[in-house]
């Protein structure tokens, strides 16, 4: 007779570590099965990690936690093939506590995070991977499966946060598989400066004009991602960049676009190149993103099981914001685990309290709102090919000092726009997704 | 039948670098992994369990932090694990480590009689291959070094048949119990560890012993026991490109001619 536990967590990630540090503080019996060698083992996000949401399960986990830089800078920069129009926002209010947000390397800090959960009292499984869900006659899941001898478990209720592809809830119908325009392919390099490693973060803090310790973000739209729908990320680590370019799956088909060579080519870009000079690669990784929305968005429960993080499509990319909405669905599905528990009810009724908690907060109520955002991007491709480039052309114009008195530049610049009412109209209708 | 396996933690040697100013080894932020050799051990181990019903006890010398590679092991189906550490201990070569663990293994004996040891063949860090045979000495017993596996072990007349790896073939011996063995990575490997295995090793604290309970001369261990200095450590200079002989600007027969003149002049022929 296999073991039972109260819950059983598929996936050691940010959701899934959420969901687990929750449960086993009110005294559930728990077990997270994780796929990669540790925790972390298997993560490649190179990325921003939120403090507030994040300190809502773990409080002030930035005073041990591997984190890389608090990020004081958040940039955009718009880019043709050979220049820039950059914007952002510097406040040193983020370089103190409370803080906002900071790089991590999801790989060092969900280490850390698996051995805070399993010190709570999780058993978190490594090296192991769930094949399949266990379900009773009436098709409700009653445990995992996994590829190990002698490899099945019970439990109450399981949470599936197996990542953006989640075939396991595929297995069980709450999905059909994902459409390759409902995930995103990000490729990233992890850079290295040359030096030893307080060489290498003198020179990162010299490069992007940052004091020590401190970070910053930067987004780029346009000419990196060759017309695909996507953005180029730079985000600096303590002693190493990280640099990614990410665009919708079904792009790369169609545009025949390689994913290594994109990046390639972005990191020559003039604008980018001497940030880069004498780097290092030390890592290449790529992974899917899920880009589905709120459309997307399965079943978030069935009879004794909960889809939390990647795998329920919780991700906003307009915001480049994921982990953030991991950790509360991961808290939410964990405090609905609990009440489950103490009532002894393990039925969707009693879980979809998960849907509908989740549903009054930031996680849903911001997909929602952003619900069309993909899909007009997808079909107005002008944001990220021929607007960048105007808008270059026109900044180029307006600083290039030439003799030309300021009327006629300006009136040179106001006919670069072309057509002004298909601009107005794609301003609209920008406007209208994002209100 | 109690059978010991010995397993060391060690750095993950393909990650090591050395430092060109100072020589010495870059140790800040190298993972530690269980030696790989060990595993072959413990497979060897578990298989004579299985085969012939055995207690299965691990043990290991290093610091606090070795209790992760002992859980790893204990996974795979391991009874007991024993963590030698103690300050006392540190800086031990082979002669003191083996002095150490031979040690263990007769205070392991007191609980049940020990009548194998296994070891892998070395170790990624050390590469000795001396601690085995350090083992058997220290204990007085046979050893069995360089072993594909153990195939029989007969507990009524107390023998042991096992298969040694040689440089060109392979030897079948018998000898006595208790012993040594040592164990290459021709041996099976490792099985896959089953889920209730691995369940079990998570809940499973690892028993550490210091020099107290361990029957031992404290000046036989650490740096001031250990017969072996090291005088200096040096990373091998790095070997230059070979000479390239083009055939297509000197033709076939020319180019042959020249680098035949190469390896006489250099000695080589």
């Amino acid at each position: 007779m296999p073991e039972k536990f109260d819950v059983i967590v598929v996936g050691a990630g940010l959701s899934g570590l959420s969901a687990a540090y929750t449960m086993v503080n009110k005294g559930l019996n728990v077990i997270v099965i994780e796929r990669g060698d540790y925790p972390g083992a298997k993560n490649v996000m190179g990325g921003v990690l939120y403090r507030q949401p994040t300190s809502e399960v773990f409080p002030e986990f930035w005073k041990e936690a591997p984190v890389e830089r608090p990020v004081i800078e958040q940039d955009m920069w718009l880019l043709s093939d050979a220049s820039a129009v950059k914007a952002g926002h510097r406040s040193e209010a983020w370089a103190r506590e409370p803080y906002n947000a900071f790089t991590v390397l999801r790989g060092k800090f969900d280490a850390w995070l698996g051995q805070k959960v399993a010190d709570a009292g999780a058993l978190i499984v490594p090296g192991t991977t769930v094949v399949d869900l266990l379900r009773d006659g009436r098709g409700r899941v009653i445990g995992v499966r996994t590829n190990r001898p002698d490899g099945d478990l019970l439990a109450n209720i399981v949470i599936l946060a197996d990542g953006a592809v989640s075939l396991l809830s595929e297995k069980i119908e709450l999905h059909t598989r994902w459409k390759p325009n409902q995930l995103a392919l990000a490729v990233k390099e992890i850079l290295a400066p040359p030096g030893k490693s307080d060489e290498r973060a003198k020179i990162i803090e010299e490069r992007f004009g940052l004091a020590p310790g401190e970070g910053l973000t930067i987004e780029m739209y346009g000419a990196l991602t060759k017309g695909m729908v996507g953005t180029a990320f730079l985000y600096t680590n303590k002693d190493t960049l990280s640099f990614g370019v990410g665009a919708l799956l079904s792009d790369y088909a169609e545009f025949k676009q390689n994913p290594h060579a994109l990046l390639q080519i972005a990191k020559q870009h003039p604008a980018l190149a001497p940030l880069f000079a004498g780097c290092e690669v030390r890592e290449y990784a790529a992974h899917l993103i899920p880009e589905g929305g709120y459309d997307a968005i399965p079943p978030l429960f069935a009879d004794g099981v909960m889809v939390v993080g990647d795998a329920a499509q919780l991700c906003n990319g307009l915001h480049r914001e994921g982990s953030n909405l991991a950790v509360t669905s991961g808290k939410l599905a964990g405090e609905t685990a609990i009440e489950a528990h103490n009532k002894g009810d393990f039925f969707g009724k009693t879980l979809s309290a998960y849907a509908a908690k989740l549903n009054d907060t930031f996680v849903i109520k911001d997909l929602r709102k952003y619900r069309r955002a993909s899909q007009h991007m997808e079909k107005n491709r002008q944001f990220f090919t021929s607007y960048p480039a105007m808008l270059n052309n026109m900044a180029t114009e307006f600083f290039t000092v030439d003799s030309v008195p300021k009327r006629e530049k300006q009136w040179k610049i106001f006919k670069m726009a072309g057509n002004k009412l298909k601009i107005a109209a794609d301003l609209w209708g920008l406007f209208k997704v994002v209100k | 039948m109690h059978v010991v396996v010995c397993v060391k933690q060690v750095p993950d040697t393909t990650q090591v670098r050395v430092d060109p100013v100072t020589n010495t080894l870059i140790r800040e932020g190298i993972p530690t992994v269980v030696n790989p050799f060990d595993y072959y051990a413990l497979e060897c181990a578990l298989s004579i369990k299985a085969r012939f019903g055995a207690t299965v006890t691990l043990i290991s010398m290093g610091p606090p932090d070795a209790v992760k590679s002992l859980k790893k092991c204990l996974a795979y189906g391991a009874d007991r694990a024993v963590l030698l550490t103690d300050r006392a201990f540190a800086g031990s070569d082979t002669w003191a480590t083996s002095y150490a663990l031979s040690a263990a293994v007769r205070r392991l004996s007191q609980d049940e009689p020990v009548d194998i040891v296994i070891c892998g063949k070395q170790t990624i860090d050390g590469d000795t291959a001396q601690t085995g045979p350090g083992i058997a000495r220290h204990l007085g017993w046979q050893q069995v070094t360089y072993s594909t596996g153990v195939e029989h072990v007969d507990p009524d007349a107390r023998t042991i048949t096992a298969e040694r790896k040689l440089e060109r073939g392979k030897e079948i011996v018998r000898t006595t119990l208790p012993v040594v063995v040592t164990v290459v990575e021709d041996a099976p490997e490792i099985r896959y560890a089953s889920l209730p295995g691995i369940i079990t090793s998570l809940r499973y604290t690892p028993e550490t012993w210091s020099v107290q309970q361990v029957d031992v001369e404290l000046a036989n261990l650490g740096l001031k026991g250990s017969p072996t200095k090291v005088k200096r450590i040096f990373a091998p200079p790095q070997r230059s490109g070979g000479e390239v002989v083009s055939v297509e600007k000197a033709g076939l027969v020319d180019a042959v001619k020249s680098a035949v003149d190469v390896l006489h002049t250099q000695g080589v022929l």
